[in-house]
C-alpha cells in the first residue's frame, strides 16, 4: 500500500542539533492560582514523551507553553534552540511552522471543510490549488480518510475529527508533534487506531512527539509496539522489550512527580505513581 | 471585606482595559503588515452592511416618521409647523441616525462577533489558528474592524436619508404638510458642521461594536456559558459606550463649530 509514503514537501527542514524542547524551571499560574510549579525536563530529537497526570494539573497547559500559545511566569523554554518563552508571536509564527499540535477535542475549524482543514497552513501560505489538493489527500491518505475530502466537521465522527486533526498537524512534515489527548472520550476500539497513527508519526516519519494521555492503556500501547511499514499496522515488540525511545512524565500538584523510561514507572515504589499505574 | 473586593475588582477593570487598548491597537497595526485578507472583510462587509440594510431601513423610516408626527403637533403650537422638514432632518442626520444605526448594527453584530469568536476560543479553534501560523488578530479581527467602520458610514447615510423620507411621509400624507416645502427647510437647514457631525460619529461607532464584540469574543472563557456571558456584555458595553461617546461628540463638535 502507497499509504506509507512521507507526505512530500519540498524541502525538508533539518532542525540543529540539540534537544528538540527544553524546559528550565518553567513557572505559570492563573489569576494568581499556581499550575505549574518549576518544571524542567527535556524531549530529545526523535523521541516520544508521554505525559501523564490527572485532570485539571496542567498538562494543557504544560503543551501550549511548549509553541508559545502562553507564556509563562518564569522560565525558559526553548525548542529547537529557540528559546519561544521570550519570542515576540510574529516570530513564533515562523517556528510553529515545524510544530504540528493536535488539541483535545481536534479544535477543527467547523467553518471549512476537511479538505480545507488539512489545507489550512498551505492556502495561507498561497501553495498552488493543485498541490494542495495533492499533499491533503496523502496527508488524509495516512489517517485513511482520503474520502471525506468535501465533509465537514460536524459530519465526522469523534474518531475521524481526531484523525482529521492528526492529518491538519502533520500535513507540513512538522520535525515536532504535540498531541493533547488524542484519544480522550473515544472509545477503546478507535482509540487504538488513533494511537495506531501516532506510533506510525513516530517510527514510520521520525517526529519527536509529547503526548499527553490519561489513559495509561494507550501509554503502554505506545511503548510495546513498534510501526510495522511493509504490512502497514501496528505490532507488538518482543516479549520482555519496549520502545527505548519512548519514556514518560507525569504530572502531580503542579510539580513533575516522574521523568523516566518505561521500566523506571512501572517499578516506581513512589505511592502516587503507583497508585496511578495500577 | 468590602476595599479588597473593591480593589480587586478596579484592578481587573484596568487590566481588562489595557488588553482591550492592546487588542484593538495590534489588529489596526495589521492592516499594514501582509498578508492582507481582503477577501474576509468583504465577507464581513457583507454580513455587516447588506445584513442589517432591512432593519436600518425599518428603524430609520419609522424613527423619522415619529419625529415628524411629535414636532409636528409642538411646532403647531407656536404656528411653525412649516419647520417640521428641518428638525427631522436635523435630528436624524446628527443624533438619530448614527445612534440607532450603531445600536441596531451592535445589537445584531457586537453579539454576533463574540458568540461567533467565543465559540472558537472554547474550543481551541482559535489556538488552533495560531498554532498553524495564522495570527488571529488580522484574519478574524481587523477585517471586522474594517468592514464595520466602513459600513457603519454608508448604512447611517442610509438611515438618514430613509429617515427624511418617513418624515416626509408623515407631514405630507398623514398631516397634509406641503412636501416641497418640507424637502426644502430640510435641505436648506444643514450647514457643514451638521453633515460633518453626522458622518463622524459613525466611524467611532463602527469602531466601538467591532472592537468591543471581538475583545468579548476573545476573551471568552468557560465553555458554553462563557460564550453567552460575552455575548451579553458585548452588545450592552457597546451600546452604552456608543451613547456615552455619542454625548462626547457632540459635546467637541458644539464647542468647536458652535451647534
Ligand atoms: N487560559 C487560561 N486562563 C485561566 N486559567 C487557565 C487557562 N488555561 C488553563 N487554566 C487553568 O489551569 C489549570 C490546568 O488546566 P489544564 O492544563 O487544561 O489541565 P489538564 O491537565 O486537564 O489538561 C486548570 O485549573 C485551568 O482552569
Ligand atoms: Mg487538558
Amino acid at each position: 500500500m502507497a499509504s506509507a509514503a512521507p507526505v512530500a514537501e519540498p524541502q525538508q527542514w533539518q532542525p540543529p542539533a540539540g534537544p528538540a524542547i527544553l524546559f528550565e524551571d518553567v513557572s505559570i499560574g492563573f489569576e494568581g492560582k499556581p499550575v505549574l510549579d518549576r518544571i524542567s525536563f527535556k524531549l530529545e530529537q526523535g523521541d516520544t514523551r508521554i505525559l501523564l497526570g490527572p485532570a485539571g494539573v496542567g498538562k494543557s497547559v504544560l503543551l501550549k507553553l511548549a509553541n508559545g500559545l502562553l507564556k509563562p511566569d518564569s522560565g525558559r523554554i526553548t525548542v529547537f534552540g529557540e528559546e519561544v518563552s521570550a519570542m515576540r508571536e510574529q516570530e513564533l509564527f515562523r517556528l510553529r511552522h515545524h510544530i504540528g499540535m493536535v488539541f483535545q477535542e481536534g479544535a477543527l475549524f467547523d467553518s471549512l471543510t476537511v479538505r480545507d482543514n488539512v489545507g489550512y497552513q498551505l492556502m495561507e501560505e498561497h501553495v498552488p490549488d493543485e498541490e494542495i489538493d495533492e499533499r491533503v489527500k496523502e496527508a488524509l491518505r495516512v489517517v485513511e480518510l482520503e474520502h471525506t475530502m468535501e465533509k465537514v466537521p460536524s459530519e465526522l465522527s469523534g474518531g475521524m475529527r481526531r484523525r482529521v486533526a492528526i492529518a491538519r498537524a502533520v500535513v507540513s512534515n512538522p520535525a515536532l508533534v504535540l498531541y493533547d489527548s488524542p484519544t480522550g472520550g473515544l472509545d477503546p476500539i478507535t482509540s487504538t487506531t488513533i494511537i495506531e497513527l501516532v506510533v506510525k508519526q513516530r517510527d514510520v516519519f521520525r517526529r519527536s512527539s509529547l503526548m499527553i494521555t490519561h489513559r495509561l492503556q494507550d501509554a503502554f500501547v505506545m511503548a510495546m509496539n513498534r510501526y510495522n511499514e511493509k504490512e502497514n499496522r501496528m505490532e507488538l515488540l518482543p516479549e520482555g522489550t519496549v520502545d527505548d525511545r519512548t519514556s514518560f512524565l507525569m504530572l502531580n500538584e503542579g510539580k513533575l512527580v516522574f521523568d523516566g523510561s518505561t521500566h523506571d514507572l512501572v517499578h516506581s515504589d513512589d505511592p502516587f505513581i503507583s497508585r496511578y499505574i495500577r | 471585606m468590602p476595599f479588597p473586593t473593591l480593589d480587586r475588582a478596579a484592578k481587573k477593570i484596568v487590566s481588562a482595559v489595557q488588553q482591550y487598548a492592546l487588542l484593538s491597537g495590534r489588529s489596526l497595526a495589521n492592516l499594514f503588515r501582509k498578508p492582507f485578507y481582503g477577501a474576509d472583510i468583504i465577507v464581513q462587509a457583507d454580513r455587516i452592511g447588506i445584513g442589517s440594510l432591512p432593519i436600518v431601513i425599518l428603524t430609520g423610516f419609522f424613527t423619522g416618521g415619529v419625529l415628524a408626527l411629535n414636532s409636528a403637533s409642538t411646532l403647531a403650537n407656536f404656528g411653525a409647523a412649516a419647520i417640521t422638514g428641518e428638525l427631522v432632518s436635523l435630528s436624524m442626520i446628527k443624533e438619530l441616525g448614527p445612534v440607532l444605526t450603531s445600536l441596531m448594527v451592535s445589537g445584531r453584530n457586537a453579539s454576533g462577533m463574540a458568540s461567533e469568536l467565543g465559540s472558537m476560543m472554547v474550543t481551541e479553534q482559535i489556538d488552533a489558528m495560531r498554532a498553524l501560523g495564522t495570527d488571529p488578530l488580522k484574519k478574524l479581527v481587523m477585517p471586522r474592524i474594517v468592514s464595520t467602520i466602513f459600513m457603519m458610514f454608508f448604512l447611517t447615510i442610509i438611515s438618514d436619508a430613509v429617515g427624511t423620507l418617513g418624515g416626509a411621509f408623515v407631514s405630507v400624507v398623514l398631516l397634509g404638510q406641503d412636501g416641497s416645502q418640507y424637502f426644502h427647510t430640510a435641505y436648506q437647514s444643514l450647514v457643514f458642521a451638521d453633515i460633518l457631525q453626522g458622518l463622524v460619529k459613525p466611524i467611532f461607532f463602527g469602531f466601538i461594536i467591532a472592537t468591543i464584540g471581538c475583545f468579548y469574543g476573545m476573551t471568552t472563557r468557560g465553555g458554553t456559558q462563557g460564550v453567552g456571558r460575552s455575548t451579553t456584555q458585548a452588545v450592552v458595553v457597546s451600546s452604552v459606550l456608543i451613547i456615552v461617546v455619542d454625548f462626547i461628540i457632540s459635546k467637541f463638535m458644539i464647542s468647536v463649530f458652535g451647534r
